[in-house]
């Protein structure tokens, strides 16, 4: 008897929460990393919190961006290493069905937990509270966006000698929009203006790379299999 | 008479690693019931040939045909149909053997914490079932990988190296399981650097440079 | 009909026409750049407001349009390679890729040079300086993944890929103009309706940006040899032409 989809996708959504929750270490790390580059910017820049709000979206939205960026090796390097890459695409569920059950995964394991300390961050930055839907809803539009474009990038260099640092100079090119429209919708909630363009914008990025990364995502797995 | 469209064909499979003809127009026909023995010295292409059957690797020319159709057009029926067991065990070290099993046969096939018990025991780790596979020496962990094998009820098995790691009680036991598998109707490829000693009909395929 | 596209398939075929066409290309090219620059630099009027600054315009604007076409023609030959299986779509694209990120690099700085005198600032974050940034690091990016592959098969897929993936980019910066408030001079040529510049501007222009498609063209046909013969080195075809 052949296993659905809907089935499949479930199974292995829980099989990477299991890992992952083996190695606790390896969850918390980003969200530490987030929040020592937030730190970072108001020691180094020595800024009253009055002054850190104008720079504090963009701060944000980098540490963010940074943070996200380092758990994107580990999307597919591990399964790739150890073989089990190869078992889940020949598992006759399709690739397809497996980058995007491993990239929504992904995204509740590094994505969310990113979107729910925030508040936290945006507190030490002097982002006013009335400010933190937004922020919260870019944040995770931004971070599900960046978890697609990452599991392109993880899909074409896995594997690769240093393929960390080749995966952020492809990601991030392509994550500026992100960048810009994460920082500007935040930007827009603190000042108090309209943030519906920019939060439209952020949702239209997040369709369209849900559409049609997975099936570059796709394409870049089958070319490191081979 | 006729030739049925059964089983397993590869055709005339050309492959190029960079710029060494790896594979070389390798033709075979397996049919259910048969196994075949590829054979040959290091890096003469015997586990990219596996893969190409697997359908991981793409042949620049060449095709690989199950029951007659391209595995290429209908890739998802035919990756449903077989089971493949790479040099490596390919275990998760921090899951425990029966949680490899279950991510990894519960996306083939709908299978109970019992069938999966029963396959490590036939295996000879059901003793393992609970413990992580890092916790499993090298042999323990080639059992549980042949394990995955046996739940999977696959109708083709291809095998690289399985017998890498078998003390003798595991390799009579692997032996046992391939003349079980080809006798019910299954076909299996195997790849070894030794000889095969089976009851049933073995054909050898030598891929030499 | 479709038998110049299969032709345009054979490594051999198309090292011929690359090999035959690159010195009317080049020669084109100098003509048609000539022309421009002496038309442009030495003859033309000075700008009513700029002066003689304006005159960066006949070097960055074909800059820019072709670092805009060269990634097209990148992504297109990827994506021929990529679905269709054509070697030769492979060497294209290799041999494109540090052409378009050169032509990507002199119109950021030409640019810079030219929004000193006409801004008062060397750079701006408007959206079509950082789209065209964001374009050359996309270049750098494909170049970098094909290079970091052992196995350049591999490689070639791999910056394929990434190449059809970032095209997405080019829109962007054509029409950041358009949809955002830039710093940046809306299109003047490149639009509907009649070019909304004097003749005797127009025209080195014109003459540029034709000369630069030839000259892309000539170096693409050169570059697309010595890719050709790389990687189809183990041919009997390649050994006759080293001969020859």
């Amino acid at each position: 008897m052949s296993v659905g989809a809907g089935q499949a996708f479930v199974l292995i959504v829980y099989r990477e929460l299991c890992l992952s929750f083996r190695r606790p270490e390896q969850l918390f790390q980003p969200l530490v990393f987030f929040l020592i580059v937030t730190t970072l910017f108001p020691l180094g820049l020595s800024l009253q919190l009055s002054q850190l709000r104008d720079i504090a979206p963009g701060v944000l939205w980098v540490a963010a961006l940074l943070s996200s960026l380092l758990s994107l090796d580990s999307l597919f390097k591990n399964d790739a290493d150890d073989g089990t890459l190869e078992q889940l695409a020949l598992s006759g569920q399709g690739l397809t069905l497996i980058v995007v059950a491993k990239t929504c995964a992904h995204w509740l394991l590094t994505g969310l937990p990113l979107v729910v300390v925030s508040p936290i961050v945006a507190t030490a930055l002097g982002i006013p509270t009335a400010a933190f839907a937004t922020m919260m809803l870019s944040l995770a539009l931004g971070t599900l966006t960046l978890s697609w474009l990452g599991a392109i990038g993880a899909g074409l260099t896995i594997g690769l000698r240093r393929g960390n640092v080749l995966l952020s100079l492809i990601v991030l090119p392509l994550a500026t929009p992100l960048l810009i429209f994460g920082a500007a919708a935040t930007e827009r909630a603190i000042s108090g203006t309209s943030t519906v363009g920019a939060l439209y914008f952020l949702a239209a990025l997040c369709v369209f790379s849900c559409t049609l990364a997975p099936f570059a995502a796709t394409a870049a797995l089958r070319i490191t299999l081979e | 008479m006729s030739i049925a469209p059964a089983g397993l064909e590869f055709e005339k499979v050309h492959v190029w690693r960079g710029d060494r003809h790896v594979l070389q127009g390798i033709s075979a026909h397996i049919r259910p019931g048969e196994l075949l023995h590829i054979s040959g010295p290091n890096g003469t292409g015997k586990t990219t040939l596996l893969r190409v059957v697997c359908g991981l690797l793409r042949p620049e020319q060449g095709s690989v045909s199950w029951l007659g159709r391209s595995i290429t057009t209908y890739r998802t029926e035919y990756q449903a149909a077989l089971a493949y067991a790479s040099h490596e065990p390919a275990l998760k070290s921090d899951l425990t053997a029966l949680e490899n099993l279950r991510f990894a046969v519960g996306l083939k096939r709908r299978i109970t914490a019992d069938e999966l018990l029963a396959a490590l025991n036939r295996t000879g780790v059901g003793a393992c079932a609970d413990l992580p596979a890092r916790a499993l020496s090298a042999g323990q962990r080639r059992r549980v990988a042949m394990a995955r094998v046996l739940a999977m009820n696959a109708s083709v098995w291809l095998l690289d190296e399985p017998y890498t790691n078998l003390d003798t009680s595991g390799a009579d036991l692997l032996s046992g399981l391939l003349q079980a598998h080809v006798e019910a109707g299954g076909l299996a490829l195997v790849v070894a650097h030794h000889e095969l000693e089976l009851p049933c009909g073995i054909r050898r395929l030598e891929l030499n440079s | 009909m479709w038998t110049w596209f299969y032709k345009l398939a054979s490594p051999p075929y198309v090292y011929g026409v690359a090999a035959a066409l690159m010195p009317w290309l080049l020669g084109g090219a100098a003509l048609a750049i000539g022309y421009g620059l002496i038309d442009g630099l030495v003859l033309g009027p000075r700008d009513y407001q700029q002066g003689d600054a304006f005159r960066m315009i006949y070097v960055h604007v074909p800059g820019a349009i072709l670092s805009l076409t060269v990634y097209m023609v990148m992504a297109a030959a990827s994506a021929v390679a990529l679905i269709w299986r054509i070697k030769v779509g492979y060497a294209v694209a290799a041999a494109s890729a540090p052409i378009g990120a050169s032509f990507a690099l002199m119109a950021l700085v030409t640019g810079s040079l030219w929004g000193r005198p006409m801004w008062g600032t060397y750079w701006a974050w408007d959206p079509r300086l950082t789209s065209e940034l964001i374009l050359m690091f996309i270049y750098f990016g494909v170049m970098s993944l094909r290079s970091a592959f052992e196995d350049p098969a591999r490689g070639d897929r791999a910056a394929a890929l990434l190449a059809v993936v970032g095209v997405v980019n080019v829109p962007i910066v054509h029409f950041s103009v358009v949809w955002w408030n830039s710093l940046h001079q809306g299109a003047t040529i490149v639009k509907l309706g009649a070019p909304s510049m004097p003749g005797s501007m127009l025209w080195p222009l014109l003459s540029m940006w034709v000369g630069f498609m030839l000259f892309y063209g000539a170096v693409l046909c050169t570059r697309l040899q010595a890719e050709v013969l790389n990687r189809e080195r183990q041919a009997a075809w390649v050994r006759e032409a080293i001969k020859s």
